[in-house]
């Protein structure tokens, strides 16, 4: 009995715009003074009127050319209705049967390395609506409302059921989270919900006599982090297949309806919800108080203009022109914009990719972790690191020695002193760290004293490695600055070649 | 003095001379409210000291020679569905008894620029749901030319309050002829322009898409003048265009050169009152013997217009006044079991009858397996009627036509029967469908002595020439110097 | 067509967060099937070809820049609410938790 797991995601996306949607109020997270960023519009007091802001409009436009959609040339606003404390107008503005975009799609890289093709069905622009806040003692006190977040504009983004796993559909979230970031049109930060997402669920079984059968689909509402939606999906699975066993219901039997769960983090379990409106009958008609928009071709390529390089173009690019390997490159890129951009500074910078890609995802992101910080706070400019890196490329200076400089640069910043492309100079300086410019000149130094010390040759050969003490002594003396340790290992690399 | 004998222009003719103060004009209204307005019910609710306070400071700055707005000093009446920062609007429903707005509708603003001096809050039928002034959740306006009849509505209120010579000037709105009809009913001057001509921001909504704010005023130079200060463009309102606002009243003595008065043959047909057809044709004879041409137009889908409103504007209503549960402002039900039942127990208890009726059409009209049937369906002969009216204005300038079937009726005559009541608005809400400027005037009056109305209508912002037109017509006849007779109750 | 029945009227009133009498359905189910049984009449208009009119006016692209403006005070936006604990909108119990 084969089983798949079969889910669509509908996320919704808070645009970063200075003010709301309809009215000039800020469009700021601000749970902690409650109702202070509202005007009559958004609390739909009686006679106001909702004026669409223009960038939200611009950003919704962005984000739908991210994801390969058609746009529509003409579109239109919609009231949804329903009731709830949170809705002051109880209805929501959003796009109902002509929304701005449609039937695009999202390539994502699956646990086995295939990328993915995801198609979405729609996008579409409408509004946030406030948030309630219920008693949690249990004894039924009142709900408390808070209407600043009503009125943020919000992008719904509806994938068609193309994710066949909950780590596909986490992979799709974070696929989409990297490109809504790099389009700069969201913050995307999940625990003040700036993305939030639904997910319908369902299996496909199947029976023995090779027919397929799907379980009835389930929405798990209002999932805001990754690990929450891989693990409601998870979960939803087995509690679908368990359920199916026991009682073998199935999709369109008579009787049988969408469900709407939630999710609780906690105890990690979906559960039954109430629905809001018996039968939901939303009664959608064309919104009176705002007018149709329009887009023309002269719009559309201006927005194009402005359009950053996507998140999997980049990543194609860095494999191609930098050398990396596609695991390399999508390390790099799913750190963020700022991240591959730090890389490729560092990679132009020092003219070699892979030394590149090797220091930025290992010593940097380690470093950025135990610092917790973002690549924007890091205290070697890009700058500074390809300097350095190109003195290992040019192979002045040994990768091992590399990242003692990086390691000091470091602990100079620590100490107040900003890293410089003049203290890696400096660094290598002071402890003698430089490869010299001619490794002929010291090999044929060591050469003619080890000629004179056939004693102490033997000695080493056989392992008595101090041995080396004189020989090192008489070469120092003639090469003033050198590092004593490169010479010694030089020393000891010269006779073992030649034995 | 009287405001009875004075127009509008005499006013501010007056008060700019020097020879009427804003606090002398004011106080004359005030008391003429007190004297005669426990019989009228145009008010719901007014301050004498405010109105009297901005009267004074108007009158200091002039005296000081200071610039002063074009309407400095006039009193205006103001229909209880536009918001006024910190002013009581009440919609004449239960539901917004004790809501004060914290902000300004447009036309608020608009009019404290013009220095004009906000007098009171007139009723109206609840949320503007109406045809009579009997929807009022808190009293009933009566006509002042007879108090057995209805004022008309919904601004019932503001319509009488001109017509009993309680102040010059007044504010209605119209979503079905609201302003239009009430001033036929009452023998002024009403009208309603454009959609987009004047800002919506700050009317509590009825029907979005048809409802329009306009002024009344005792003749076609006082509606004129007011106009001039509401219209205009306003960018919190999606719907109100940009676009110069003429002068209207600078040019309105001149007559219009080769005006042409269409006729429609579908406006004169059965239940149109006898005395209300004569008195219209009579008027067209006066554009007539001005040497306008009569022409008739045919508008085919005018039979349809009160069907297809009573769709559109209930559906719209259903969806505009959902906010009105309990939560955020108004009214709240005292008792219910849970939050759904608060929400029922509030709507239920805090809106009047007829409001109920239209919410429930409307939602009816939206609901799943019926929006094409109704909704869709009325939105699409909408736009036949738009279409009729466009060939229309190709022939002619403006359509001439009763404004009600019949003059104003008798209070409890209709209020069983919503049909009937409907059925009363088939000559207005045309112009509310297609977005068309209709004024009403006064062109008569029947064997019982009450006044009739003339409407004309125009093509889409074409206010300049409707108000040319009506103006070409008042200065004919005298039918809009007749006042009321107002035996005062109070021992004077 | 027009048959409104009481079930109808109920679920209406029900979809409109409207709490009425057993009476009022009564009432309400005969005015309103009057109305609707009227505007039937528009089923005689040919509307195959016509695009439906939600506005008034035809026009397209109004929008607004995206400037801050000033929000009203807590106190203000509280004001006319029927129960607030001064810094929320108080409501019933909302039960939507299993």
């Amino acid at each position: 009995m084969k089983v798949t797991t079969v889910v669509g995601l509908e996320v919704h996306v808070q645009l970063h715009t200075r003010t709301k949607i309809f009215c000039g109020c800020v469009n700021r997270f601000n749970p902690d003074a409650p109702n202070t960023q509202t005007c009559p519009v958004c609390l739909g007091l009686p006679g106001a009127l909702p004026v669409m802001n223009q960038e939200a409009f611009r950003l919704s436009l962005v984000t739908a050319m991210a994801l390969n959609c058609e746009l529509a040339r003409f579109t239109k606003w919609d009231r949804k209705q329903y009731y709830y404390p949170d809705l002051p107008k109880a209805y929501q503005i959003s796009q109902y049967d002509l929304p701005f975009s449609h039937d695009g799609w999202l390539d994502v890289s699956s646990e086995d390395g295939e990328t993915r093709h995801i198609r979405i069905n729609r996008a579409h622009l409408e509004e946030d609506a406030g948030k309630n806040t219920h008693d949690e003692s249990g004894r039924g006190g009142d709900s408390q409302v808070d209407l600043n977040r009503c009125g943020t504009p919000l992008l719904e983004i509806v994938s068609e059921p193309d994710l066949r796993s909950a780590a596909e559909a986490k992979a799709y979230l974070e696929e989409l989270h990297l490109l809504l970031t790099y389009l700069g049109v969201s913050d995307c930060n999940m625990q003040e919900g700036s993305l939030r997402c639904d997910a319908n669920v369902n299996l496909h079984i199947e029976q023995n006599n090779g027919e397929t059968i799907a379980t009835p689909i389930v929405e798990i509402k209002n999932l805001n982090s990754f690990r929450g939606v891989e693990a409601a999906i998870t979960y939803e699975a087995d509690r679908q297949q368990e359920e199916y066993s026991k009682t073998g219901r199935k999709l369109g039997d008579p009787g049988v309806e969408k469900e709407t769960r939630g999710w609780n983090a906690e105890r990690n379990v979906t559960f039954a919800q109430r629905g809001k409106e018996e039968a939901s009958d939303y009664r959608y008609f064309p919104d009176p108080d705002l007018m149709p928009v329009t887009v023309s071709d002269e719009q559309l390529a201006e927005v194009r203009g402005s359009l950053c390089e996507f998140p999997a173009a980049r990543r194609d690019r860095f494999e191609a022109e930098y050398g990396l390997s596609k695991y390399d490159a999508s390390v790099v890129i799913n750190q963020g914009e700022k991240f591959a951009d730090y890389f490729e500074s560092v990679a132009k910078g020092c003219g070699d990719g892979k030394q590149a890609v090797n220091w930025v995802t290992q010593n940097v992101l380690r470093e950025l972790n135990e610092r917790s910080v973002t690549v924007a706070d890091f205290p070697i400019p890009a700058d500074v690191l390809a300097a350095l890196l190109q003195r290992i490329v040019n192979g002045d200076l040994t990768v091992k020695s590399g990242r003692e400089v990086f390691d000091e640069l470091l602990s100079d910043h620590d100490k107040g002193m900003p890293p410089s492309i003049e203290r890696i100079s400096a660094i290598i300086d002071e402890k003698g760290l430089a490869m010299l410019a001619d490794t002929g000149e010291l090999d044929s130094l060591i050469d003619a004293t080890i000629a004179d010390h056939a004693k102490a040759v033997e000695d080493i050969r056989n392992g008595k490695l101090q041995a080396a003490g004189p020989i090192i002594g008489k070469v120092m003396k003639q090469l003033k600055g050198a590092d004593p340790q490169t010479v010694r290992e030089r020393i000891i690399e010269r006779i073992q070649q030649n034995s | 003095m009287s405001l009875s004998t004075h127009t509008t222009q005499d006013l501010l003719d007056q008060l700019q001379s020097g020879q009427l103060t804003s606090t002398e004009l004011v106080t004359t209204c005030l008391d003429r409210i007190d004297a005669h307005d426990e019989r009228i019910g145009a008010f719901l609710h007014f301050e004498r000291e405010p109105a009297l306070q901005q009267a004074a400071e108007i009158d200091r700055r002039r005296q000081a020679g200071g610039t002063l707005g074009a309407l400095a000093g006039l009193p205006v009446a103001i229909k209880d569905n536009i918001c006024a920062n910190g002013t009581r609007t009440t919609c004449a429903s239960r539901m917004l008894e004790n809501f004060v707005p914290p902000y300004d509708a447009h036309i608020i603003e608009r009019l404290r620029q013009a220095d004009a001096v906000l007098l009171g809050r007139t009723n109206l039928d609840e949320f503007a749901m109406g045809s009579s002034c009997e929807n009022s959740a808190f009293q009933q306006t009566r006509n002042p030319w007879d108090t057995e009849r209805t004022p008309g509505g919904s601004s019932g209120g503001s319509a009488a309050a001109v017509a009993a010579g309680m102040t010059p000037l007044s504010i209605g709105s119209d979503t079905g002829g609201s302003i239009r009809q009430p001033a036929a009913f009452c023998g002024v001057v009403g009208m309603k322009p454009t959609y987009g001509r004047v800002s919506r921001y700050g009317l509590v909504a009825f029907a979005s898409s048809l409802d329009q704010i306009g002024p009344f005023a005792n003749d076609v130079t006082g509606v004129s003048r007011l106009l001039e200060v509401l219209a205009g463009h306003d960018e919190r309102d999606s719907t109100s265009i940009d676009r110069r606002v003429p002068a209207y009243s600078q040019n309105l003595d001149q007559p219009l050169d080769g005006l042409r008065i269409g006729i429609a043959k579908e406006h004169f047909v059965e239940g149109l009152h006898p005395e209300v057809e004569q008195a219209v044709r009579s008027a067209v004879d006066v554009y007539r013997s001005l040497g306008a041409e009569i022409k008739e137009v045919t508008l085919p889908h005018s039979k349809y217009c009160v069907a297809v409103y009573y769709i559109v504007a209930p559906s719209e209503a259903s969806s505009n006044l959902a906010r009105y549960d309990g939560v955020h402002y108004g009214f709240r039900a005292e008792k219910f079991d849970n939050m759904i039942d608060m929400y029922s127990a509030t709507r239920g208890e805090g809106f009047g009858d007829e409001v109920k009726r239209r919410i429930m059409l409307g939602t009816y009209a939206l609901s799943a397996g019926y929006y094409d049937a109704y909704y869709l369906k009325a939105l699409k002969v909408r736009r036949l009627i738009r279409q009729d009216f466009d060939r229309a204005f190709e022939e002619v300038d403006v359509i001439a036509s009763p404004v009600t079937p019949t003059p104003a009726f008798k209070i409890g005559e209709l209020i069983d029967d919503p049909l009937a009541m409907y059925l009363t608005d088939i000559y207005t809400i045309s112009a509310n469908l297609a977005g068309l400027p209709g004024v009403s005037l006064p062109c008569g009056f029947s064997s019982e002595g009450l006044p009739i109305g003339l409407q004309l209508q125009a093509a889409p912002f074409e206010e300049e020439r409707l108000l040319r037109a009506a103006r070409m017509y008042e200065r004919e006849t005298d039918w809009h110097t007749r006042r009321p007779a107002m035996n005062s109750n109070s021992a004077s | 067509m027009s048959e409104l029945t009481v079930d109808d009227v109920k679920k209406v009133a029900s979809l409109a967060r409207l709490k009425l009498s057993g009476d009022d359905i009564a009432r309400y189910q005969k005015k309103l099937e009057n109305v609707l049984s009227y505007v039937h009449l528009l089923d005689e208009v040919d509307t195959s070809d016509v695009e439906p009119m939600a506005h008034a006016i035809e026009a397209v692209n109004v929008f607004r820049q995206d400037e801050p403006r000033d929000s009203l005070d807590q106190a203000q936006a509280l004001a006319n609410a029927p129960q607030t604990d001064g810094k929320y909108f108080l409501v019933p119990a909302i039960l939507d938790e299993a």
